[in-house]
């Protein structure tokens, strides 16, 4: 009987699932498709219920975006208060297990370090207009940028360097290049707003850190158009699903955080929950996906992405997987900055970021994760005597909410106060004499970093070695290309479990000293009866002959 | 004499052979499992092993009920009588021609030895094997039911002591198969039932050659 309601929860949430994303995706193709325009993504006939284009609040000209989230707001009046509270518009978010105050403002990374001193060129991925400066004024809803998400024309970009906003004029891009690109039509794009797409999230999601695919290694561009074997749920040939329909919103709050994952869904299928919140597998899969009932219970202590996510960086896009920034500043014989690419086109040396190393095709690192992330903040302590975790997964195996998780270990080496114990804010972009990224000198852009965000600096840096837990979670692999039974269960010194030591691990633990004695049992057993066997042939033999003579 | 003795009825044999077909298929995917070779895969061998140890599950439930229906139970049953005996025979006797010291017979179809080896197996490595197998099966739905310090490392041990004893009784019994009056006398007797009498024995074994009434 249970097994039945099981079954059927996973049929109905399996249709769900389906009919919301072929809604996504009609909404899109409607909205893009009124005036022949590209869409984002091709899908089923028209079934929303207004054409934007033919609202008289959308009719423009719209010469900013700011202008355009007025005539959002005009309708949509609830929208902006919304995002206001989400993590997109404070980058800020309070960790649900330890309380502490983290998000983007807050939390140390190693990769390009704090938004802090920084803004004009961070805040290109934020889901608002003119974060110029720590004194950004986070309670104008006007400032709220509805088109990062809602665009479906892909034509609309945010430039890098200037605080959100897109281009509104034609302009030069990189400088130097003599390629002027032309600004965005926000008319049109007002016109053709829908459901959010994967570009519309990828466009900061996959680009983290500075680029397509350097942050997470398991989000990048392709996973635009990705073939089954890389995203089993984003393929046109597999689910064909959007990011938004695992990463469902609420009142535009996203679901899902790295701050806080889920580590254990005991609840299943989402459907009959209320809170709307989708984003683990348990959501659509239930808790006893599989119909061996072993795997069923390896799921128990065992993370859904540590078997079905194989590798990480699937899609032909090298995830970075080392920054070290110790070496940044070195110029070349012609005394400019230096900067080496490696045969790949990858840039293996930047004066302005330092050494990098890259990775395809990546096996994740194994780690018990039971809900808690240690996330360590700017203003935090740090212990200096080892390299130093920043934001380390709580968990082991006697913890019964933990389950083995797959991650990306970030190698990181980065500035920090050595006086002060703590990690520093470097200034790195700005046009001014102080900012790394045209000045080259440590000295005065960590001071310029540390005084903008009036945080106490002895004036002494160095700097540490440090790792950075990502979860791996995306690029689900079919079931055929799932890890195999002996990846982990093995002697082999390379099995993917090895540094999971705490548990019995059948196929590669054992004792040896049993072990030993077993086989030694078995072969003493063996050499005596072919000892006793040879004496008996012999004895017969010598018999035989005794006989005859 | 000719006399022949029909020893093993078709049940029996039946059972021997298949739980020695089982016994090898489970210590090959068993040591699988554990590691100590590479030739079937991880999860292959536990598939294969799971299979096997309901087979012989099942062929033990039958067997156990035909041991106590049919009273063969009593072929197990100990004795230190003679021991000595089968004990000289085979570390001296048997390389000098000497008559086997024990007759078989119908109503006793084991020597001391074999007695005392298989009620080993019976009451000391199965039991092992079993009650650790099931835990090591059932472990995952066991959580919380089991006493605190039995860890899946204890079970798992316990099994593989168990498999280790087993794969020691499996090569001196498939050693001893050879050891009749000719190498092959034991093993045709094992897979037609018949027992080609011999008349080697000294006639003051003991035993009174009986024909028919089966216990």
């Amino acid at each position: 009987m249970g097994k039945r309601t099981s079954g059927w929860r996973k049929w109905l949430g399996a249709a769900l699932i389906m009919a919301a994303s072929s809604f996504t995706l009609a909404a899109t193709d409607a909205a893009g498709g009124a005036d022949g325009m590209p869409v984002a993504a091709a899908g089923g006939k028209a079934a929303t219920t207004a054409d934007h284009s033919k609202f008289k609040e959308l009719q423009g000209p719209f010469k900013t975006g700011p202008e355009v989230t007025k005539a959002c707001l005009a309708c949509h009046n609830e929208a902006g208060h919304q995002v206001m509270k989400s993590v997109h518009w404070t980058w800020e978010a309070i960790s649900p297990t330890t309380g502490k105050k983290l998000g983007k403002q807050h939390a140390a990374n190693n990769f390009c370090g704090s938004i802090l001193s920084n803004e004009t060129r961070c805040t290109s991925c934020h889901a608002g207009y003119g974060w110029t400066d720590k004194n950004y004024d986070f309670t104008n809803q006007e400032n709220v940028d509805c088109l990062a998400c809602h665009d479906t024309t892909t034509t609309y970009k945010k430039v890098p360097t200037d605080a959100g906003h897109p281009l509104y004029a034609p302009r030069e891009m990189p400088k130097g290049s003599g390629k002027i690109v032309q600004p965005p039509d926000l008319t049109r794009i007002a016109q053709a707003v829908g459901k959010p797409g994967r570009e519309n999230c990828g466009a900061c999601h996959f680009n983290g850190g500075g680029g397509d695919a350097v942050k997470h290694g398991d989000l990048d561009t392709s996973l635009i158009k990705p073939s089954r074997d890389l995203d089993v749920h984003m393929s046109p040939d597999g689910e064909n699903m959007s990011c938004a329909d695992c990463h469902t919103f609420n009142a535009h709050q996203p679901s899902g955080s790295r701050y806080a994952a889920i580590a254990k869904d005991t609840k299943g299928v989402d459907m009959k929950h209320v809170d709307h919140n989708r984003a683990t597998c348990e959501s659509c899969h239930d808790v006893t996906p599989h119909k061996d009932e072993r795997l069923n219970n390896h799921a128990n202590r065992v993370a859904c992405q540590t078997c079905h996510i194989p590798e990480f960086a699937r899609g032909g896009i090298a995830t970075k997987t080392l920054w070290d920034w110790s070496t940044a500043g070195k110029r070349g014989p012609d005394g400019k900055p230096l900067f080496i690419k490696d045969d790949h086109g990858h840039l293996s040396y930047s004066a302005e970021k330092g050494d990098f190393k890259y990775g395809e095709n990546v096996r994740p690192s194994y780690k018990w994760y039971n809900g808690v992330v240690h996330q360590i903040a700017l203003t935090d302590k740090i212990d200096d005597s080892k390299v130093l975790e920043l934001n380390r997964v709580e968990g082991s195996a006697s913890d019964p909410n933990a389950r083995i998780w797959p991650f990306k270990v970030m190698v990181g080496k980065q500035p920090y106060d050595p006086v002060n114990k703590t990690l520093v804010v470097n200034h790195v972009y700005g046009q001014d004499d102080t900012a790394f990224w045209g000045n080259f000198d440590y000295t005065k852009s960590i001071k310029a970093g540390m005084d903008y965000a009036e945080l106490p600096y002895s004036g002494q840096f160095d700097f540490i070695e440090t790792r950075m837990n990502w979860f791996i979670t995306h690029m689900v692999a079919p079931k055929e290309k799932t890890v195999r039974c002996n990846e982990c269960h093995t002697r082999a010194e390379d099995g993917r479990l090895v540094e999971i030591t705490d548990i019995y691990l059948p196929g590669r633990d054992r004792s040896a000293l049993l072990d030993r004695l077993g086989f030694g049992l078995a072969g003493l057993m063996l050499v005596g009866a072919i000892g006793h066997g040879s004496l008996r042939f012999l004895s017969r033999n010598k018999r035989k002959h005794d006989k005859e003579h | 004499m000719s006399e022949r003795m029909y020893l093993f009825t078709r049940f029996e044999r039946f059972w021997h052979w298949m739980q020695a077909a089982l016994i090898i298929v489970l210590l090959v995917t068993g040591f699988a499992i554990h590691g100590s070779h590479g030739l079937i895969p991880f999860g292959k061998a536990v598939q294969i092993h799971e299979v096997a140890a309901w087979l012989l599950i099942g062929l033990w439930t039958f067997a156990i009920f035909w041991h106590f229906t049919t009273g063969a139970w009593k072929h197990y049953i100990p004795t230190a009588q003679n021991i000595d005996r089968m004990v000289r025979y085979y570390a001296y006797g048997i390389f000098v021609g000497a008559p086997h010291p024990y007759k078989v017979t119908l109503e006793r179809k084991h020597n001391p030895l074999q007695r005392l080896a298989y009620l080993g197996v019976k009451l000391v490595i199965n039991p092992i094997i079993w009650i650790s197998g099931l835990l090591y099966l059932f472990w995952a739905d066991l959580a919380g039911k089991v006493p605190a310090g039995l860890g899946l490392e204890q079970v798992a041990t316990v099994h593989t002591l168990g498999a280790f004893l087993m794969l020691a009784f499996l090569i001196i019994h498939m050693y001893l198969a050879t050891a009749g009056h000719t190498v092959f006398a034991h093993i045709k007797a094992m897979i037609t039932g018949w027992e080609d009498a011999h008349d080697e024995g000294p006639a003051n074994a003991g035993a009174t050659r009986q024909q028919g009434s089966r216990s």
